[in-house]
């Protein structure tokens, strides 16, 4: 079946089957491998997009449910807290290898869209079903409370 | 956006060949100009000015590529902007490990043995840059200068170092070229590098195997047998066949591969298939009674690794005897990146793309899976999503797999094999068991006098082809590792190592024996310095007179956690020290508990001495996330066996370290003008120990049993 989905603001068609998840359909029909695969399950956030302004997990959204939404990966967020915790991220060099980040730093975009000036627990509460296994999360906590001040200058 | 690599392109970009001749439009030889100059085999300069990095190690998140390339660009005085780094291809000739003999990263000894190596490549690169700078110009070589990638003459003219390189590639390189004295050094030990693949990392562009797209591929997934041992009796290709996207159904030695269009077709196609297992030959037991044997193995003698004095008669007449038996599960690495690779097979030759720890294991196993010569193997190496130990496989596993996989499908197509969460927590090469007792003795002023460490467990290296090397006198060095090490002046000690057998493979993890011998020898020095009325750090510390690195570290990270200030009611607060990988580690944590005993960490100050620190701020990361990994496994984590077969599926139930367990951390290094050495590992050992001898402060309660909620212990969650 064919389904119209709108990635990055571009309308794209997809022949797949309608309950592939929207993760498989990026990276592997549309060659946008920055959105990882780390579970399958819901249970890592390695998966993270944005789907109408929130970050989902993209390997339990199917393409049948996606179509009419907005579908906004690692490689087309943009705005102010998108470079603000982009510029964050790379001020407090969090990455260690970098598999969890893209799906890390979508969350923490979500974060500071809903909520400009979090607290730790703020933080711990909204990201902690993106797990990192190189464990950089102490400078996540310390590139988030970076990117509100950012944000906030 | 296009991210199709083709095959060709990728072997060109790594090669470092010494001439790049150009062709013009119509194919013709264009004038032989340089496009870039090989200097020696680890620093390529482009016309343009770059310096290529060759790093003949791989980048698993621990730092190395901004490592290497530090090196470089220090002894050049290049610019961080001109620096780019590529892995080296397979060949251990040029791009061995010093430390092994062979091509591979592992032993936290990435930068131990570099340093002088990189050092000396950035040092050549500068030298022969500044002859032919000289000859050109007409000046003396020592009247040029470089300041961050620019070349200024006495004159006061400057050029980047891409003019030269014509000029130098007529040149030979000085094969000892002159250091610069560290005094001298304006990037080593500073924090004013940015890590070298944070900008990659942090906009979805940098790429790992799995994200990686050759021509004509196909996605491969394995049905592997349940239990491990088992084979495959027989199998139906029917169902899987009839999933949309699936192309065809291969058995291996392994299994069942599904090949498909795409992942999502290959998994539904394996959830389609019927397979029937032979388990005769598999692991039937489950872990309680693989534990029971461990167990019991402890009352039978065991291998000596180390003999001081008699710690056994000297036991049986000590003033006071402590006692603790200690019991580990196995443990899964759990990348974040799963495994996966990619291999193309064309005739006699194949190329593997992989985040590729050990080229010198690859290449042979893939070659011997084909029947091929190795040296027609080509491996090209990429960001790996994490290993903590689980890539650098003695089998090359998933290598092996994917070479099977190709040659089982036969027509040429590239594989690209994916590994699921699932397959990787229930894949095997664990971390082994291990069980332990330690007897610890005091003499009547309180002073240790003997010491017997009994261990069971599977060897890593035992029926591996490094058997033969590291394995001496039936005793695997890895297992105790940090046992037969052990630094306190206690003058009568003994260790025993019983190797145990199962089909259940068994791995080096994140700090190999160390993480099953710090944290009982470091919970051991504890319950002796409470059975002599002792402070810990004063009783270890007068236990280490001989080792002043450990003290000075057990020094430091007490001072600067405030070790011997009043801790409030409810609250507790413990330290460890330990060596590994010739890096000393010590650590303070701090924990609370509520009044239903619920245990939170709160703080973990970690002193670390590795030498010489190349890049301080990326040594704080790896303490970091070495005290963050070796928190959550011995929190909670744990792979069990029902009947064969592994309980846990997931991150569900082999949950990894949240955000909100992550306790505040603090990192002080030692000032060091000793030889670096590594930090991949040495944070871990540490952790487990140091956390167990906090909740025992705030609780009175002795974990020995891993994971700690297993022991009773409740975390905040
Ligand atoms: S891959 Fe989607 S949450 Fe883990
Ligand atoms: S940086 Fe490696 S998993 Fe997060």
């Amino acid at each position: 079946m064919t389904f119209s989905l709108t990635i990055n603001g571009v309308a794209r068609e997809l022949d797949v089957d309608a309950d592939t998840p929207v993760l498989w359909a990026l990276r592997d029909e549309l060659n946008l491998t920055g959105t990882k695969f780390g579970c399958g399950v819901a249970a890592c956030g390695a998966c993270t997009v944005h789907v109408d302004g929130s970050p989902e997990r993209a390997c339990v959204l199917t393409v049948e449910d996606a179509v009419g939404r907005d579908i906004i990966t690692i490689e087309g967020i943009k705005g102010r807290a998108a470079e603000a915790v982009r510029d964050a991220w790379r001020e407090h060099d969090v990455v260690q290898c970098g598999y969890c980040q893209s799906g890390q730093i979508m969350q923490a975009v979500g974060l500071l869209t809903e909520t400009p000036k979090p607290t730790d627990e703020d933080i711990d509460a909204y990201m902690n079903g993106n797990a990192c296994r190189c464990v950089t999360y102490h400078r996540i906590r310390a590139a988030i409370h970076t990117a509100a001040s950012k944000m906030g200058a | 956006m296009n991210i199709q690599v083709s095959r060709r392109g990728f072997l060109a970009s790594a090669a470092a060949t010494a001439l790049v001749i150009g062709y013009d439009a119509r194919g013709a030889l264009a004038a032989q100009k340089l496009q870039s100059l090989s200097v020696n085999p680890f620093v390529l300069i482009g016309a343009d000015g770059t310096v290529t990095v060759v790093a003949k190690h791989f980048e698993m998140g621990q730092g190395t590529t901004t490592g290497l390339a530090t090196l470089v660009a220090e002894e050049l005085d290049a610019d961080w902007s001109q620096i780019r780094v590529e892995w080296a291809p397979a060949d251990e000739s040029r791009y061995a490990n010093l430390l092994f003999g062979s091509q591979g990263t592992g032993g936290s000894s990435a930068i131990a043995n570099s340093f002088e190596q990189y050092r000396k490549a950035g040092a050549a690169a500068r030298a022969v840059l500044i002859e032919a700078a000289a000859k050109q110009w007409g000046v003396a070589p020592a009247s040029i200068t470089i300041e961050t990638g620019v070349m200024r003459g006495p004159d006061g003219r400057t050029a980047g170092f891409g003019a030269f390189i014509d000029a130098a590639s007529s040149l030979s390189a000085p094969a000892e070229p002159v250091l610069k004295n560290p005094s001298d050094f304006r990037l080593i030990g500073k924090d004013r590098l940015p890590r070298y693949d944070s900008k990659a990392k942090t906009d979805g562009s940098a790429k790992f195997a799995i994200d990686l797209r050759v021509d004509n591929m196909v996605y491969a997934v394995i049905a592997r047998p349940p239990r491990f041992g088992g084979a495959v009796a027989s199998f139906d290709p029917a169902g899987a066949l009839a999933v949309k996207g699936v192309l065809d159904v291969k058995q291996i030695p392994r299994g069942v591969v599904v090949f498909a269009r795409n992942t999502w077709a290959a998994i539904k196609g394996r959830q389609a298939l019927s397979v029937e297992w032979d388990f005769s030959q598999a692991e039937n037991r489950s872990t309680d009674a693989i534990m029971a044997e461990h167990v019991a193995a402890l009352e039978k003698p065991g291998t000596i690794a180390r003999a001081d004095g008699d710690a056994d008669a000297t036991l049986a007449g000590a003033a006071k005897t402590v006692e603790a038996e200690f019991k580990f599960p196995f443990l899964a690495h759990a990348p974040m990146e799963p495994e996966n690779c990619i291999i193309a097979v064309d005739g006699d030759r194949a190329t593997v793309w992989d985040g590729c720890q050990f080229p010198s294991i690859t290449r042979p196993v893939v070659a011997g899976t084909l029947g091929i010569p190795p040296e027609n193997v080509d491996v090209h190496t990429v960001y790996a999503g994490g290993s903590f130990g689980r890539r650098a496989n003695p089998t090359a596993d998933y290598n092996a797999e994917a070479a099977m996989a190709a040659k089982a499908l036969g027509d040429g197509r590239p594989v690209m094999l994916v590994w699921t969460r699932e397959d990787d927590i229930q894949g095997g090469y664990y971390r082994p068991i291990y069980a332990q007792r330690i007897t610890a003795g005091l003499d009547e002023d309180g002073k240790p006098v003997a010491w017997s460490h009994k261990l069971a467990g599977k060897s890593i290296l035992v029926d591996t082809p490094f058997e033969s090397v590291l394995v001496k006198d039936g005793i695997d060095a890895t297992s105790v590792e940090g046992a037969s090490t052990l630094p306190y002046a206690i003058p009568n000690i003994k260790v025993d190592i019983r190797n145990m057998k199962t089909p259940v493979p068994v791995l080096w993890w994140r700090a190999v024996g160390h993480t099953h011998t710090a944290y009982s020898t470091e919970i051991v020095i504890d319950m002796l310095a409470e059975a002599a009325g002792a402070d810990p750090v004063a009783f270890r510390m007068d236990l280490l007179k001989e080792h002043p690195r450990h003290a000075g570290v057990l020094k430091l990270a007490a001072e600067k956690a405030g070790w011997g200030e009043p801790v409030a009611e409810g609250k507790g607060r413990g330290v460890a020290v330990h060596e590994s990988f010739r890096s000393y580690v010590a650590q303070v944590v701090d924990v609370s508990t509520d009044s239903d005993g619920v245990v939170k960490v709160d703080r973990v100050v970690c002193a670390v001495d590795c030498g010489l620190a190349v890049n301080p701020d990326v040594i704080r990361a790896q303490m970091e996330g070495g005290i963050g990994y070796g928190l959550g496994a011995v929190m909670r984590n744990k792979i069990t066996l029902t009947d064969g077969a592994v309980d846990q599926t997931n991150f569900w139930d082999y949950e990894p370290l949240r955000i909100a367990d992550m306790p505040k951390v603090e990192v002080h290094i030692v000032p060091s003008a000793e030889a670096p050495t590594g930090v991949g590992e040495p944070g871990l050992p540490p952790i487990g120990p140091a956390l167990a001898n906090a909740i025992h402060a705030a609780t009175g309660k002795w974990v020995t049993t891993l994971p700690m909620v297993d022991d009773g212990i409740e975390f905040v969650s």
